[in-house]
């Protein structure tokens, strides 16, 4: 049976196309795909992603077991800052892909994906060494996002100054915002200027009404998970189960910035030495023949099949087919004519520079 | 949801205006585009081409997802809106008047609703 969110009647009341997704009932969309998408690029929509899982990581040895357990270094991340990370398994293949909150001296807030949530609680637990605590607070949030080139103005209208987070990547604790205390961070899953919002799960309904009521003058509609998926690849970000898994490394889909090699020790560093420089890497389609390439569509040079497509749709505001792709990295340079096998047809496509787009 | 009396329609969502015994007009219904979402590419057969009812002639693209069009009709296609290769969207806006292929030599057929019968069906779900 699918869980819902927080937020479901304020879905059913907004017209939601309910769907299951990773164990919950989400709206796939409401008013349409395109136009929710269009509005995030040009004004902004709000999306809920309650279905996230928040963990809080605590004690003395908490920054210990971040550095032991992620591929990034969160040495120098200070409160009040967000970095990105992976968690490989020995293989060095990604468990997760996560966002570290640092709330306290000895306090984290790690944000993953819904999917994996049970699997990374059980997978850190069963690592945890020293004074540390983990704990699954997925069920006391909800999560709101609201993103696109209007958030901004949105949020003033509702909450003091102060506490809206200036600087990518960074967030404010208990910040008000139409009477409800959140974790404001300014952060984002759309390749847009915006935010997520953390409340009680309690108070999500209201966040959710209050930030659509302030935003209707701005063109603020709500957004559902086919609009969120559109958003993300068009802005070329990975989403894990696709661009990456237990099976694929983060050197391999092109996460290097996030795998400090240089640190004494985490999961997975011996396999990632090991393996050495990626044999293959993500890559950007156009696709340039009659067609749409979808996830799991063989990547062929000539006769040769070098990979395959990890995710790919019809982009609405780059308004043409485009796809990801893990593919032999020999092949892998923009400009490179490939084909897709798309259904048992062969149509053209080209490697462009990733991401396909960014804000301007 | 449009489902217009002088048609007729498959279980999987394709309508069928008979314009002769051996003649018709083939498409997608409102609820077929409705549950699809934005559309954004559709695949057709060629002008010659054979179809068999319960068989794919081919596909429709939406952003969300791809799904197969089943011909409601075993016949030889005459004539292919080639319109739709440019606007997809017409398919989403005006689903009765975006035909996507008209077929000749109709030698067999799925069984087909009336509008009365395929409203029911679509709201059994």
């Amino acid at each position: 049976m699918e869980l819902k969110t927080p937020l479901y009647e304020c879905h059913l009341a907004a017209g939601g196309k309910m769907v299951p997704f990773a164990g919950w009932l989400l709206p796939v969309q409401y008013a349409g795909v395109i136009d929710e998408h269009m509005a995030v690029r040009q004004k902004a929509g709000l999306f809920d992603v309650s279905h996230m899982g928040e963990v809080t990581l605590t004690g003395p040895d908490a920054l210990a077991n971040l550095n032991h357990l992620f591929t990034n270094d969160f040495t120098s991340l200070v409160v009040g800052k967000v970095r990105y990370s992976t968690l490989c398994n020995d293989a060095g293949g990604v468990v997760d892909d996560v966002l570290v909150y640092r709330t306290g001296e000895n306090a984290y807030l790690l944000v993953v994906n819904a999917a994996n949530r049970h699997k990374d609680v059980d997978w850190m637990r069963a690592r945890l060494t020293g004074d540390a605590a983990l704990e699954d607070v997925s069920d006391s949030y909800a999560q709101l996002a609201l993103q696109g080139p209007a958030a901004k103005g949105i949020l003033e209208k509702l909450a003091k100054p102060g506490d809206i987070p200036e600087k990518y990547y960074s967030f404010v604790e208990n910040a008000e915002v139409a009477g409800v205390s959140c974790l404001l961070s300014q952060t984002g899953y759309t390749g847009e200027h915006g935010y997520e919002l953390y409340c009680a799960a309690a108070d999500g309904p209201k966040l959710w009404d209050a930030l659509l009521a302030a935003g209707k003058d701005a063109g603020l509609v709500p957004a559902g998970l086919g609009a969120r998926d559109t958003l993300r690849l068009e802005a070329s970000m990975p989403l894990y189960g696709h661009e990456m898994d237990d099976s694929i490394t983060p050197l391999e889909t092109g996460l290097a910035f996030c795998v400090k090699m240089d640190k004494p020790d985490f999961i997975g560093k011996t396999a990632l030495a090991e393996k050495g420089a990626p044999k293959i890497a993500r890559v950007g389609l156009k696709i340039t023949g009659r067609g749409i390439a979808r996830e799991h569509c063989p990547v062929f040079a000539g006769e040769a099949q070098i990979g395959e497509t990890t995710s790919g749709t019809h982009l609405p505001y780059l308004n043409g087919a485009y796809a990801m792709a893990l593919i032999d990295k020999a092949h892998s340079e923009p400009g490179t004519e490939l084909e897709v096998d798309v259904r048992g047809r062969r149509i053209t496509a080209e490697i462009v520079p990733l991401p396909f787009y960014k804000r301007g | 949801m449009n489902i217009p009396a002088n048609l007729k329609y498959s279980k999987s969502h394709e309508w069928v205006e008979f314009t002769s015994d051996t003649t018709a007009k083939i498409g997608l219904t409102d609820f077929a585009q409705s549950e699809l979402g934005d559309i954004v590419f559709v695949n057709l057969p060629g002008v010659l081409d054979t179809v068999t009812a319960g068989e794919s002639l081919g596909d429709v693209e939406s952003v969300k997802a791809v799904s197969d069009i089943i011909s409601p009709v075993s016949a030889t296609v005459s004539n292919v809106n080639e319109k739709l290769a440019d606007t997809p969207e017409n398919l989403n806006s005006d689903p009765y008047g975006a035909w996507l292929i008209e077929v000749e030599e109709i030698t067999g057929a799925e069984e087909l609703l009336d509008a009365a019968a395929y409203e029911a069906f679509c709201k059994e779900g």
